[in-house]
């Protein structure tokens, strides 16, 4: 009986043990069985992002032996990947974009590699030549750099230069928002079926949440004071969002409560309407004559402001190392290349010089090809991205950095349920003053979790 | 669920021979077992750990924060203005999907049941709906059809007005003027194929002799319909309604693509709110309780339909 027990026993130890043996083992082979040099990343299916993964095996791979494989999502469906992949420490991925909303969050919960050291080590990447409001929104609160920028944008008025020829309208370089509600009047109705303005109605805080906020923070409001006090109610957010709502109700697109960066893109570059305020990105796309009707036609004022001096998002697709990649000198090494000024080169080269990923170094805009692809839009681009000041973008102090949002987890459920409801009064299904006092309920909620 | 298992008992033969010890029966059984455990993991694990995480504050935004709350998710569930709104939408929706696929599916069966010429060429063609994936359908409706500037509504409300000579038609916003209706219009085109094959099925079991007696008899076609025909459908319609149901119920494709919910949240039904409880707020606690709900929900009706299917089946062996 003994001596049974004894083998059962010696039995399940040496399964344990060998099982062990081969996890550890399997372990192993995954981490170094090419001798690290094979990464994964994971990113947003923009335009840009399609580039390099087309480029990256002829010369990032060629050079330096290390093989990337990109996996490419949706916006929507990237975020809930990257979130879940990190959050759970599932660890599939060696780089990540993620944006400047994620950073603070995600430095916090301490799920990021800090890459300030890498960048100082690596004197070809010229970390003093990245654009100041990038790093500061892509810093933890430590000061430390937490993510490489791989693209950044502002935001900004573009119009139809022959429609306002037509109606002898000048459009300031520096326009209010009181002038262009003014202009869009005008200009409503300047050819058949075409309307004065687009701006995003589309609920979501990414969509509408991003161009009203901009708004709202020049009209003088904010969502949470210095000390998380909601205002989403308050008088100077729901004078904003009542001049945005009626703006976009009375001279908007058609659909507009459908409407988001891509419905206006459309319309837009269809000659649909007139105007359009949006982000500086959205310019390449504009000047493409194979895609657009207006390329070439267009005009470019800086974000119009009410009581700020200028009112431009700020935001940018970054480079992120979660913090349990065992790849890290590889990932920062393609990171590095990824963010590079020979990249922008490379790209400049190969693809043309309007599809450079710019706006985030200041070289980008000396570079003669460069200032030739975007001359009508390059200049005003930088200016808007320097201009864009995410610590301070209203006119008081806020509780975190960020132009378009707030930098707290809640704000993505707080963002999309407040917006929902303006895209509801944007469609004449509630009024505003509705939408922000169940928006203040909301947010004030969420502010109980900051409150001391 | 007591008939389903009753009835087989009086249909299997008494001369099938029984092995009386139990050890041949467990022999029998264990080349089985393999499945039964697989099917028991796959199925009912993942269930217990969502009815485990819906007992727990969890927000993935916030480690270290995990922790166990009883049943204060399910209160939140129930008390929630917005998830009440989202079970209010989902009954609207499902009930006037599944009620309008039926009517129109039934006046297609019986338009396809008579002979004509190019039959098998019009059933497919009102089949095709139904094999179009959701989304893609979705997508069709949202931007093909709905879309104020380019759509085919506009369109041809555009090509009428120009015709009586106006210059351009009204731009109705068709998605934000009237949202659940958008929805429910593009459900019904997709939901009508599979009420009609049901019932086409239904109709073509229909036995010829007696609507011929009730023609010898001098019945006219409508008396037929509402004495013969439709008594005889009636189990065919209550199974498109409950397996319709069961679909309806989860519809996510079409909310998310054409309203994104919205305007506001009228057309937000519970999968697309669970979702957003998902993916945009993170708190997992709360979406499981969410999804335990609308499961204890869903086998509610699932039982109903099971039902249905057994008392279908018992006509069938009766006849």
């Amino acid at each position: 009986m003994r001596t049974r027990r004894m083998i059962q026993v010696l039995a399940t130890a040496t399964a344990a043990g060998s099982l062990l043996v081969a996890c550890s083992g399997a372990g192993s082979s995954a981490g170094s069985g090419d001798g690290g040099k094979s990464i994964n990343v994971l990113m947003v299916g923009n335009p840009q992002m399609e580039d390099i993964a087309k480029l990256t095996k002829s010369t990032f791979t060629k050079d330096t032996g290390i093989k990337v494989n990109f996996t490419i999502l949706p916006e929507n469906e990237l975020r809930d990947k990257v979130t879940q992949d990190i959050a759970t420490q599932a660890g599939q991925y060696d780089v990540a974009t993620i944006g400047a909303y994620e950073v603070p969050i995600w430095t916090k919960n301490g799920w990021l590699h800090e890459l300030g050291s890498y960048a100082d080590k690596d004197a070809s990447f010229d970390k003093s030549d990245l654009l100041k409001p990038m790093v500061t929104s892509l810093s933890g609160s430590d000061g430390k750099l937490y993510a490489l920028p791989f693209y950044g944008e502002s935001s900004f008025l573009m119009y139809n230069k022959d429609v306002m020829k037509a109606k002898g309208i000048t459009v300031p370089e520096h326009p209010t928002w009181q002038q262009i509600a003014d202009i869009a009047a005008k200009v409503d109705g300047a050819e058949p079926g075409m309307r004065g303005i687009c701006l995003r109605g589309l609920a979501g805080w990414g969509e509408l949440g991003a161009s009203l906020t901009t708004v709202v923070n020049t009209f003088g409001g904010t969502w949470f004071t210095k000390d998380w006090k909601a205002e989403v109610n308050s008088p100077a957010f729901k004078k904003a969002t009542n001049f945005y709502v009626d703006l976009v109700k009375k001279h908007g697109e058609a659909g507009a409560a459908q409407s988001g960066f891509t419905e206006c893109l459309n319309a837009m570059s269809q000659k649909k309407v007139a105007m359009w305020y949006d982000a500086t990105s959205a310019a390449g796309s504009l000047e493409d004559p194979s895609a657009s009707k207006i390329a070439g036609h267009v005009g470019y004022a800086y974000a119009p402001t009410a009581e700020t001096k200028s009112s431009g998002w700020l935001w940018s697709w970054a480079w992120a190392m979660p913090k349990t990649t065992k790849n890290a000198d590889a990932a920062a090494k393609f990171m590095l290349w990824a963010s590079s000024k020979k990249y922008e080169q490379l790209v400049g080269e190969k693809l043309g010089w309007a599809r450079v990923p710019a706006g985030k170094r200041a070289s980008t805009y000396e570079i003669p090809q460069y200032q030739k692809a975007a001359a009508s839009f390059g200049d005003i681009t930088l200016k808007s991205i320097e201009s864009a000041d995410p610590a301070n973008p209203g006119v008081q102090p806020r509780p975190t950095v960020g132009v378009q949002y707030v930098a707290i987890p809640e704000f993505q459920d707080l963002g999309t349920k407040v917006t929902q409801e303006i895209s509801a009064a944007i469609a004449g299904k509630t009024s505003v003053d509705q939408a922000l006092n169940d928006g203040q309920k909301l947010a004030e909620d969420v502010a109980k979790n900051y409150q001391k | 669920m007591t008939t389903l298992t009753a009835a087989p008992k009086t249909a299997s033969p008494p001369s099938r021979p029984r092995t009386s010890t139990g050890i041949s029966r467990w022999k029998r059984r264990i080349p089985l077992l393999p499945a039964l455990v697989f099917t028991i993991v796959v199925t009912q694990l993942p269930f217990v750990a969502t009815l485990v995480i819906s007992t727990f504050q969890w927000n993935i935004l916030k480690p270290g924060d995990r922790h166990f709350v009883g049943l204060s998710n399910f209160r939140f569930v129930f008390t929630d203005d917005r998830l009440r709104t989202a079970v209010l939408n989902t009954m609207v929706l499902t009930a006037s999907v599944v009620l309008i696929s039926v009517v129109l599916g039934l006046g297609l069966a019986m338009l396809l049941d008579r002979r004509f010429l190019g039959r098998g060429l019009a059933r497919t063609m009102l089949i095709a709906p139904f094999l179009v994936m959701p989304v893609a359908a979705a997508l069709l409706w949202k931007h093909a059809i709905y879309n104020p500037d380019y759509g085919l509504l506009n369109g041809t409300l555009n090509a009428v007005y120009r015709l009586f000579g106006a210059a351009n038609g009204p731009t109705i916003d068709w998605v934000s003027s009237y949202p659940m209706p958008a929805v429910v219009v593009s459900l019904v085109w997709q939901w009508t194929p599979f009420m009609m094959l049901i019932l086409l099925a239904g109709l073509q079991a229909q036995p010829g002799d007696v609507l011929e007696a009730a023609r010898m008899d001098g019945a006219s076609a409508l008396q037929t319909f509402r004495h013969i025909t439709l008594p005889h459908l009636r189990q065919y319609i209550e199974l498109g309604i409950l397996l319709g149901t069961i679909y309806v119920v989860q519809t996510f494709d079409a909310v998310y693509t054409i309203t994104q919910g919205g305007p506001g949240s009228q057309t937000t039904n519970l999968p697309y709110e669970i979702y957003l409880t998902m993916f945009r707020k993170y708190e997992y606690g709360q979406a499981a309780a969410a999804g335990v709900v609308v499961v204890l929900g869903s086998i509610l009706i699932a039982t109903f339909a099971l039902r249905t299917i057994a008392s279908l089946f018992r006509e069938e062996v009766s006849r």
